[in-house]
C-alpha cells in the first residue's frame, strides 16, 4: 500500500492528478477572490477608525499569511528533498520560491500603503517589518543561489540547505508582534474581537488567496517538469546526433 | 579531538602566515569607519551618536570579506576531500576552520573596534559594552558565515552570492549587539539581557551551522 507522496513519486502520475485538480482550484480561487471583493467593497462596512483604507487589509493579511505559508512549503519540501530524496520535493521547493517572493512583497507594499495614512509613514522599522523584509531577502537568496550553479541536482540540494538554515527566522517572524511591543499590531486571529461584517471577507479572501497561490504551484511544477523533460529529450538529440555522425565518419 | 585542535592550529598558522586576510578586513574595517565622517560630515554628535551602529555595520562588512577564503584554498588543493574522508567527522573539521575564522578575524576587529570608536567620538565609557558585545556576537558571524561559503563554493559569483545569502542572517546578531549598547547607553539593566541573547544566538549557531555547512559541503564533493 502506498501513501499518497509516494504515489506521486512518479512525474507522470502527478502530472495526470494535477491536470485534473488545476480547474477546479483555479476556479475556486477565483470564485472565493471575486466573492470576498463582492463583500470587500459594496458590503463590509469602512472602519470607524481607519475609513475605506481598512480594505487594504483584504489584500494584506493574505499575502502576509501566503509568505510564511510558501516558506514553510519550502522547508517541507527541502526536508523532503534532502531526507527522502523524493524527486517532486525539489520541484515543489523551486517552484514555490518566486510565488513566495512575489506574496511576500505584496504584503511588504500593501502594508507600506496602509502604512502611510494610519501611521503617517511608509516605513517604520520595527520588528515585524523588518523580520518580513529578512523573509523577502531569503526569498531572494533562494533564488539566487540556486540560479548559479550549472548542476540542477547540485543546485537543488544546496538551495534546500538554505531553506532548512532559513526555517529559523519563521517563528521570529510569526511572534515578531508578541515578543516586542511594535507599531504593528499583534494578531486577532480571526477571533471574535473581529465583526463578522469584516472577519467573513477576511475569510474567504484569505481562502481565495490559498486557492491561488495551490493553482500557481501547481502550474509552475507542471511547467518545471516540463522544461525537465524537454531539457533531457534535447540531451538525448544531441547524443543520438553525435552517435550517428560517429558511425558516418566511421563508416 | 586531537585532529580538530591540529586543523584549528593549521587554520590559524595559515591566516598568521599569511597575514594578508586579517590585513584586508582590519583595512577594510578603519576604511569604511574613515569614510563615513566624510560622508556625513564631522558633526560629533551625531557621529557618536550613530558610533556603535557604523562599527557594527562595518565588522559585519569587514568579516564577510573572508568569508568566500574560508573553503575555498583547501578546496582548490584538494585537502577539503582529505578532510571529508578522514577519520574527524567534517561537522568538527568546518567547526574548526570557523573558530579559526573567529579567532583570526572575529577577535582581532572586536579589539580594533574601541580605536575607531575613539575616532568616531564614541563616549570612552561605552567601550567595555562595545567590546564585550562585539566578542559575544561574532561567533555567529563565523559560523554563520561559515554555511554561506560551504553554500556558495562552486557558485559563480560566489562572493556577492555569499554577502546576499549571510548578511540577511547576520540580523538578529546586529539588532541585539545595538540594543545592548543602547541599553548601556542610556544606564538600563537591559544590557545583560541582551548580552545574553547575543551569547544564545551564537551558541546555537555554533551548534547548528557545522552542521548545514558540513552537509552543503558533502553535497558538492559526491
Amino acid at each position: 500500500m502506498q501513501t499518497l507522496t509516494q504515489r506521486l513519486a512518479n512525474p507522470t502520475r502527478f502530472m495526470e492528478l494535477s491536470r485534473a485538480l488545476l480547474p477546479w482550484v483555479s476556479a475556486g480561487a477565483a470564485l472565493f477572490i471575486l466573492y470576498a471583493m463582492y463583500l470587500v467593497f459594496f458590503v463590509a462596512p469602512p472602519d470607524y477608525q481607519q475609513g475605506e483604507t481598512v480594505k487594504i487589509m483584504y489584500i494584506h493579511v493574505p499575502s502576509a499569511w501566503l509568505a510564511l505559508m510558501s516558506y514553510s512549503l519550502i522547508a517541507l519540501s527541502s526536508f523532503g528533498l534532502l531526507v527522502f530524496r523524493h524527486p517532486l520535493a525539489d520541484v515543489s521547493a523551486k517552484a514555490a520560491a518566486p510565488l513566495g517572493a512575489a506574496f511576500t512583497l505584496c504584503a511588504l507594499i500593501t502594508g507600506s500603503l496602509w502604512g502611510k495614512p494610519m501611521w503617517g509613514t511608509y516605513w517604520v522599522w520595527d520588528a515585524r517589518l523588518t523580520s518580513v523584509l529578512i523573509l523577502f531577502f531569503l526569498y531572494l537568496g533562494l533564488i539566487a543561489l540556486r540560479s548559479s550553479l550549472e548542476d540542477e541536482a547540485l543546485a537543488g540540494k544546496l538551495t534546500a540547505v538554505l531553506a532548512l538554515v532559513g526555517v529559523a527566522i519563521l517563528p521570529i517572524i510569526k511572534f515578531s508582534v508578541d515578543w516586542w511591543n511594535t507599531l504593528h499590531q499583534p494578531s486577532t486571529g480571526f477571533t471574535s474581537s473581529v465583526d463578522p461584517s469584516m472577519r467573513t471577507p477576511l475569510l474567504l479572501s484569505a481562502i481565495g488567496f490559498t486557492l491561488l497561490f495551490f493553482a500557481l504551484h501547481l502550474k509552475a511544477m507542471q511547467n518545471e517538469i516540463l522544461r525537465r523533460r524537454v531539457k533531457s529529450l534535447r540531451l538525448a538529440e544531441v547524443e543520438r546526433g553525435e552517435r550517428t555522425f560517429a558511425e558516418r565518419a566511421g563508416g | 579531538m586531537s585532529g580538530f585542535l591540529a586543523l584549528l592550529k593549521r587554520d590559524l598558522t595559515l591566516a598568521l602566515r599569511e597575514g594578508s586576510a586579517l590585513g584586508t578586513a582590519l583595512g577594510f574595517f578603519l576604511v569604511v569607519v574613515a569614510m563615513l565622517p566624510l560622508g556625513l560630515g564631522p558633526d560629533l554628535k551625531l557621529l557618536s551618536r550613530i558610533a556603535p551602529g557604523v562599527l557594527w555595520i562595518a565588522l559585519l562588512l569587514a568579516a564577510l570579506l573572508s568569508l568566500p577564503r574560508l573553503f575555498e584554498a583547501d578546496h582548490e588543493d584538494g585537502s577539503l576531500e582529505v578532510m571529508a574522508t578522514a577519520p574527524l567527522p567534517l561537522e568538527l573539521a568546518v567547526a574548526a576552520k570557523a573558530l579559526a575564522h573567529w579567532i583570526s578575524t572575529g577577535i582581532p576587529l572586536a579589539l580594533m573596534a574601541p580605536v575607531l570608536g575613539i575616532m568616531l567620538n564614541l563616549d570612552i565609557t561605552l567601550t567595555p559594552a562595545l567590546v564585550a558585545t562585539m566578542l559575544a556576537g561574532t561567533p555567529a558571524i563565523s559560523f554563520l558565515g561559515s554555511v554561506g561559503a560551504a553554500l556558495t563554493l562552486k557558485a559563480r559569483r560566489g562572493g556577492l552570492l555569499l554577502a546576499l545569502l549571510v548578511l540577511p542572517l547576520y540580523i538578529p546578531t546586529l539588532i541585539f549587539g545595538i540594543s545592548a549598547i543602547g541599553f548601556a547607553n542610556l544606564g538600563q539593566d537591559g544590557f545583560g539581557a541582551s548580552l545574553m541573547i547575543l551569547g544564545a544566538i551564537s551558541l546555537a549557531s555554533i551548534a547548528a551551522a557545522p552542521v548545514a555547512a558540513a552537509a552543503a559541503l558533502r553535497l558538492q564533493m559526491s
